[in-house]
């Protein structure tokens, strides 16, 4: 593999940030091939077009998914990327290691694939990019038998789930992400490995409402923790902070002088329900009122944390665009207790459900948000066996076009128009 | 693009190895995939899913999704990946000559 000219690519290793031009150059010295990595990409620069052909189906036996394949189309020009696929493989919770797991896996891929990476997919994964089909087996032979490391999704199955790093590491977590995200991917392994889904399908755990993960728009089943009993206050560490003695938001807008901690006017006033207040120097909060967004949580860190009687906000049907335009994800169960005791049965039950209907009514690649606009949301409480709640809707309809069940209306639908006309002559 | 040769038939066939023109299917072509797609041993059973996907293919002008490849043949995912170890997009659809699923996969 020669060196190219990488004439337009050379000046992206300029400049204070990490340049991957300069680290893929530098990965080149041991691995050739990585050279034509930079060719075909210094060809799409200059052509503006990509250079990687249609699709590419290859995997390993016994997965229909976690290997995406990728072909360049000038082969003969740039023979390193003639065959440039990418392993997806599963990360560990909130993406914690041991330099020794990684340097085993780097030591892999090398032996077996290019040496490039992206640490990691926008899911989750660890991305090993590029490596030639025969290597596939003997990476995939490698990485289960000598780092017990398995794949992760890929197709229309169950990707791989991912969470924040929940309670290693965060006092807000309401329950723990890493827990919940670890025995789901174990206990769905099969549907992880196994394209048997109309299409695509994600879980996403975050342990507050500040979604660390983006959950609400990243995922079709998002976990989001939360509590439902009072904000606890710190008064102590309130005084603290209007002395100014803490910084507010442990100190995120210390770049610039934004003036004098103001209590009033950076919680109080910005809280979105208007339920705080301050009564004889202490701080007073109508929790009946709280939505938990976290704001005063967020400023206050030292002073307030979320409630005791801690768990989850489910929602469903978050996707991007393609079909027909992109979805956050809809409140369905606004809380539910995410424990181990039972081994995330309520959870695993409400999931199933889902795919249980999806499954059977869900058309060719129509993701699970499209399917429940499809079939509307009072259908799907239906199906999932949930009563209605204000909760449900930001607004009621505004138009009438509402639909009863037959057995609703009196007298049901048969009516004889013989009847109508006794009393309505034509 | 790569041209297969086996027994007396030879094949044109993409990078992945999937029939380019699927008026070349025959036997040699689905021994050809056998060999290549980690099946010991050609069973009825095996025969049953590759005429369920011809079938589906002729009518439609697609592959069946997974759900309906099971339906219509009454086998549960998990027996279509111990016929077919990669499964049944590229193990069946290759073997049955249909085109490359295309799409995130």
């Amino acid at each position: 593999m020669a060196k190219h000219e990488t004439p337009l690519l050379d000046q992206l290793e300029s400049g204070p940030w990490p340049s991957f031009v300069s680290d893929i150059k530098r990965q080149a010295e041991t691995k050739p091939e990585c050279w034509d990595i930079l060719g075909v990409l210094e060809l799409s620069y200059e052509e503006r077009i990509t250079h990687w052909k249609h699709g590419g189906i290859v995997g390993v036996f016994g997965y229909g998914g976690g290997v995406v394949g990728r072909y360049v189309d000038l082969p003969k020009r740039f023979p390193g990327v003639e065959h440039f696929h990418t392993m997806r493989v599963n990360q560990p919770s909130s993406k914690y290691y041991t330099t020794k797991f990684l340097r085993q896996l780097s030591d892999l891929w090398e032996k077996h694939g290019s040496g490039m990476t992206n640490m990691h997919g926008s899911t989750g994964d660890i991305i090993l990019l590029g490596c030639r089909t025969e290597e596939l087996e003997p990476m995939f032979w490698d990485m289960t038998h000598e780092m017990n490391q398995d794949l992760g999704g890929s197709g229309s199955n169950l990707r791989t789930p991912a969470n924040c790093l929940g309670q290693s590491r965060c006092e807000w977590s309401c329950y723990d992400t890493e827990e919940v995200c670890y025995n789901l991917t174990m206990h769905y392994q099969d549907e992880l490995h196994r394209p048997a889904f109309p299409y695509k399908f994600k879980f996403k755990f975050s342990g507050c409402p500040n979604d660390c993960v983006s959950a609400i728009a990243r995922s079709d089943v998002a976990v989001i923790g939360t509590w439902r009993d009072d904000i606890q206050i710190d008064q102590a560490a309130v005084k603290e902070y209007i002395a100014g003695n803490y910084p507010g938001n442990g100190g995120a807008h210390s770049g610039r002088d934004w003036g004098k901690f103001d209590i009033q006017k950076e919680v109080i006033d910005l809280c979105p329900t208007e339920c705080m207040w301050m009564e004889d120097g202490e701080l007073k909060i109508d929790n009946s009122e709280c939505t938990r967004c976290m704001h005063c949580i967020n400023v206050m860190p030292r002073a307030l944390r979320p409630g005791k009687d801690k768990g989850a906000t489910i929602c469903v049907g978050a996707k991007a665009p393609i079909l027909d335009g992109a979805q956050f994800a809809t409140m369905i169960v606004p809380f539910m207790k995410i424990e181990k005791e039972n081994d995330y049965e309520e959870l695993i039950d409400f999931i199933e459900k889902i795919w249980d209907w999806w499954m059977v009514e869900g058309k060719n690649r129509e993701r699970c948000g499209e399917c429940m606009q499809r079939f509307g949301l009072p259908e799907f409480l239906r199906i999932m066996g949930l009563e209605p709640l204000p909760q449900h809707i930001k607004e009621p309809r505004s138009n009438p076009y509402v639909f009863w069940k037959e057995e609703e209306v009196p007298g049901g639908w048969e009516r004889d128009v013989v009847e109508f006309r006794k009393k309505h002559a034509a | 693009m790569p041209t297969i040769e086996h027994n007396a038939s030879s094949f044109e066939v993409d990078e992945d190895g999937f029939l380019l023109k699927g008026d070349d299917f025959n036997q040699d072509w689905v021994q050809y995939v056998q060999s290549v797609e980690g099946i010991p041993e050609l069973t009825d059973e095996h025969k049953k899913v590759i005429d369920a996907l011809q079938e589906y293919y002729k009518k439609n002008g697609i592959a069946p999704m997974v759900r309906i490849l099971s339906k219509t043949t009454g086998f549960p995912l998990k027996r279509i990946y111990e016929l077919f170890p990669s499964g049944p997009g590229k193990g069946a659809c290759k073997m049955a000559g249909l085109p490359k699923p295309t799409g995130c996969v």
